[in-house]
């Protein structure tokens, strides 16, 4: 589904990719783990195309496609969803009405029909119910004035809406209570299936025990430089990340 | 590039010319001027006093410095005072030159009565001059006046000789008394006691000769208990050189009456270099003169090259009630100076103001207001609300209040912010699968809601277009 070869990318001329490679298949969850700074971020936006993310090197094949050749609308209207670490506030416009935009947006992208307000508010109820989040959060204007746990479930509760074929969740865990992490997990294992893959940005071995991922990398330094299954994720909470650090990284202490 | 700073071109679809005979004076400006205006219309001498008076009154004033907009002199006698089309108006529609007809529902605005909106009646001004007022008849079985401002002072000079000049007098200031000495033009709504008037009157501005200024006059008498709401558009051509349009509304609503005023300013703006446009120097005043009367003045500002306008509420009855919605939008050069004046001069009196300006490209946008609580308007409460948006990074958006509060029972309350659209935002839209264009429109769209929400519903849907289409391009 996701080929990564390589990839250099660089913010205010500053290189902090440089050289990642990753293959994800359908199906598959991937967490990518890796010390404060390491590009975790970097990569979940040069993946949905920010233009702050400069791509120097490398190259990313998207279900066949370019997709570094994509707009960012195009990425997300083909099934590429960012759960953002820092989630955007949008004032005087409703939650509903911009899920119900770019909702219709991809529905219009494959040639389906636009879902009414009727409609969409059903749908909306519905999944709200699934992932315990309170209704008034609809009506109010996107993320704004929306603690730090609303607002990582909110991005869950667009996931679970637009239904992408490929989910990054950049650090959604950070900020959520034990309730919440609960929610925001049984949301995710619900949408997993064979069609569908997720990239999981987390600090926490905590989520994967709910979330448990197929594959589990450690970044540092802009580089994977080390991957292995869940239990990775166990002896990175024990072992710390100096034993798996790139040289130049370590070298930097 | 992707830059919320990027401009590109936007289009002006109204921009077209209607190719009419029109019968115009030469250009200057002189006693003579404004005699041969009242001559053309064969106005009662009271009146034609009344304009030279305002003329000499003008001679002697100097052209307001204070607005914060900038512009080359304007030379006066290089203007044309007059222009009519010479097929003048007829008395019903199917008299009228079909070239007009046309005009007017490429505007979107259909004059023939089975293209109409429903429930809206239509007072089309061309250049100088009323070419056509739907719903006439219909009105007029319910003792409403509604025609051209030419008509009513010949058809009801003691109505116009009472409210002509009793809200805005002759001298209020430069351009009032300009227009009072040649105004040419302008709807005439006169809703007698007890009248609710069952449909929107307006009033469909069109500029369409070369270097003509368009001078136009609006009146609007409410009686007690009467009923009214009433709009106005506007649109001109695009032309490379400046047009000047200096108006005057006045409204009187009298006991309990209810008059609500929308406009809807889309006159050309000038191009992205800020070439041509419309200086719109207007003088909008109502008078709240019986107790527990009601105006309320919305706006949505989208057009012209220069606004400088500030509709305002004289609250002397007492109880009685002013708000100001406004909404005002500057693209690539355009310049807005645009507020409102609150007077409380009645006991328990109220008033409400919600002004939003939106600013990109070049563009700079002022907001002025002044909220004034004289002596014995005991009780008097006045909200003010005053929000910019800045799209890019050249914009401008300034905010003047002015609060003078002479009763110390009065409660004036003012909030202030400004916000961006930023680059952050526009992104987190775009991974939604939300293009460029439609965010920038939703989120100004959400920004203006609480002055949308006051218009009236059949126009509502179209200010938001409006406000697509002034800021189409004002992000790469
Ligand atoms: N806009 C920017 N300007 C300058 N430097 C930036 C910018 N954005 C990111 N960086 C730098 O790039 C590096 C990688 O940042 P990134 O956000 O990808 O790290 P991360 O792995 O997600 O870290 P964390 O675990 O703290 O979220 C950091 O050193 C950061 O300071
Ligand atoms: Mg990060």
């Amino acid at each position: 589904m996701l080929e990564v070869k390589d990839l250099q990318a660089a913010v205010a001329k500053k290189p902090i990719l440089k050289g990642l490679s990753l293959s994800v298949k359908a199906g598959e969850v991937h967490a990518i783990m890796g010390p404060n700074g390491s590009g975790k971020s970097t990569l979940a936006q040069v993946l949905a195309g920010h233009p702050s993310y400069e791509v120097t090197g490398g190259t990313v094949t998207y279900e066949g496609k370019d997709l570094l050749a994509m707009s960012p609308e195009d990425r997300a209207k083909d099934g590429i969803f960012l759960a953002f670490q820092y989630p955007v506030e949008i004032p005087g416009v409703s939650n509903s009405y911009f899920l119900r935009a770019g909702y219709n947006e991809i529905r219009r992208h494959r040639g389906e029909p636009e879902v009414d307000v009727m409609d969409f508010n059903k749908l909306l109820k519905e999944k709200s119910k699934v992932l315990h989040i309170d209704e008034s959060l609809l009506n109010r204007p996107v993320n704004e004035g929306f603690s730090g746990g609303e607002k990582k479930r909110n991005e869950i509760f667009q996931l679970a809406v637009l239904e992408p074929k490929l989910a990054i969740l950049d650090e959604t865990d950070s900020g959520l209570d034990i309730d919440a992490l609960r929610a925001v997990s049984d949301g995710v294992n619900r949408l997993r299936s064979k069609d569908r893959a997720f990239i999981v940005v987390t600090h926490y071995q905590r989520l994967l025990n709910y979330i448990v991922p197929d594959f589990v990398h450690v970044l540092s330094a802009g580089r994977i430089v080390k991957s292995g299954g869940k239990e990775l994720a166990l002896e990175l909470e024990k072992r710390g990340y100096d034993w798996v650090k790139a040289p130049e990284a370590a070298e930097a202490r | 590039m992707d830059t919320v700073e990027q401009l590109a071109t936007r289009e002006y679809k109204w921009g077209f010319v209607t190719n009419i005979e029109e019968d115009a004076f030469k250009r200057g400006l002189s006693e003579e001027t404004v005699r041969a205006i009242s001559a053309k219309k064969n106005e009662p001498a009271w009146l034609t006093e009344w304009r030279l008076t305002a003329y000499r009154n003008w001679l002697k004033m100097v052209e307001p410095r204070w607005p914060n907009v900038t512009y080359p002199p304007i030379n006066y006698q290089d203007i044309i005072y007059y222009s009519a089309p010479v097929q003048a108006k007829k008395k019903t529609m199917d008299e009228v030159d079909p070239e007009l007809l046309k005009t007017y529902e490429k505007l979107g605005i259909p004059l023939e009565e089975q293209k109409r909106l429903s429930n809206v009646a239509v007072d089309a001004v061309f250049d100088s001059v009323s070419v056509a007022t739907t719903c006439k008849d219909f009105l007029e079985k319910l003792g409403i006046v509604f025609c051209s401002f030419s008509e009513a002072v010949q058809k009801h000079p003691e109505l116009v000789r009472k409210y002509l000049g009793s809200v805005v007098p002759p001298n209020d200031n430069f351009f009032a008394a300009l227009n009072s000495a040649v105004f040419s033009d302008g709807s005439f709504c006169f809703i007698p006691k007890g009248v609710k008037c069952p449909m929107e009157l307006s009033t469909y501005f069109r500029i369409n000769a070369a270097d003509t200024g368009q001078f136009e006059r609006t009146l609007i008498v409410a009686e007690d208990g009467a009923t009214v709401s009433y709009l106005e558009g506007c649109t001109a051509p695009k032309r490379s050189t400046n047009q000047l349009h200096a108006a005057v509304v006045e409204l009187v609503a009298l006991e309990n009456a209810n008059i609500k005023y929308s406009t809807v300013q889309n006159w050309y703006p000038g191009d992205k270099e800020g070439k041509g446009g419309i200086f719109n120097f207007v003088t909008k005043r109502g008078k709240c003169a019986g107790a527990n009367s009601r105006i309320s003045w919305t706006q949505v500002e989208t057009g012209s090259a220069i606004t400088w306008k500030y509709p305002s509420v004289i609250l002397l009855g007492d109880n009685s009630v002013g708000e100001f919605y406004s909404v005002a939008v500057v693209n690539n050069f355009q310049q807005a100076d645009t507020g409102t004046k609150m007077i409380h001069i009645g006991k328990r009196t109220r008033s409400t103001i919600v002004s939003k300006g939106i600013s990109a490209g070049r563009g700079n946008n002022t907001y002025r207001g002044q909220v004034k609580v004289l002596k014995k308007a005991q009780g008097a409460r006045n909200y003010t609300q005053c929000d910019s948006l800045l799209i890019g990074d050249r914009c401008a958006a300034n905010t003047f209040p002015y609060i003078e509060v002479q009763n110390p029972d009065a409660k004036v309350e003012h909030e202030a912010s400004t916000s961006k659209i930023s680059e952050e935002q526009i992104f987190y839209c775009k991974q939604r699968g939300v293009s460029t264009e439609n965010a920038i429109n939703m989120i100004v769209n959400g920004f203006c809601k609480e002055v949308f929400r006051e218009l009236p519903m059949e126009f509502a849907v179209e200010a938001q277009k409006l406000l697509g289409i002034s800021l189409d391009g004002s992000v790469g």
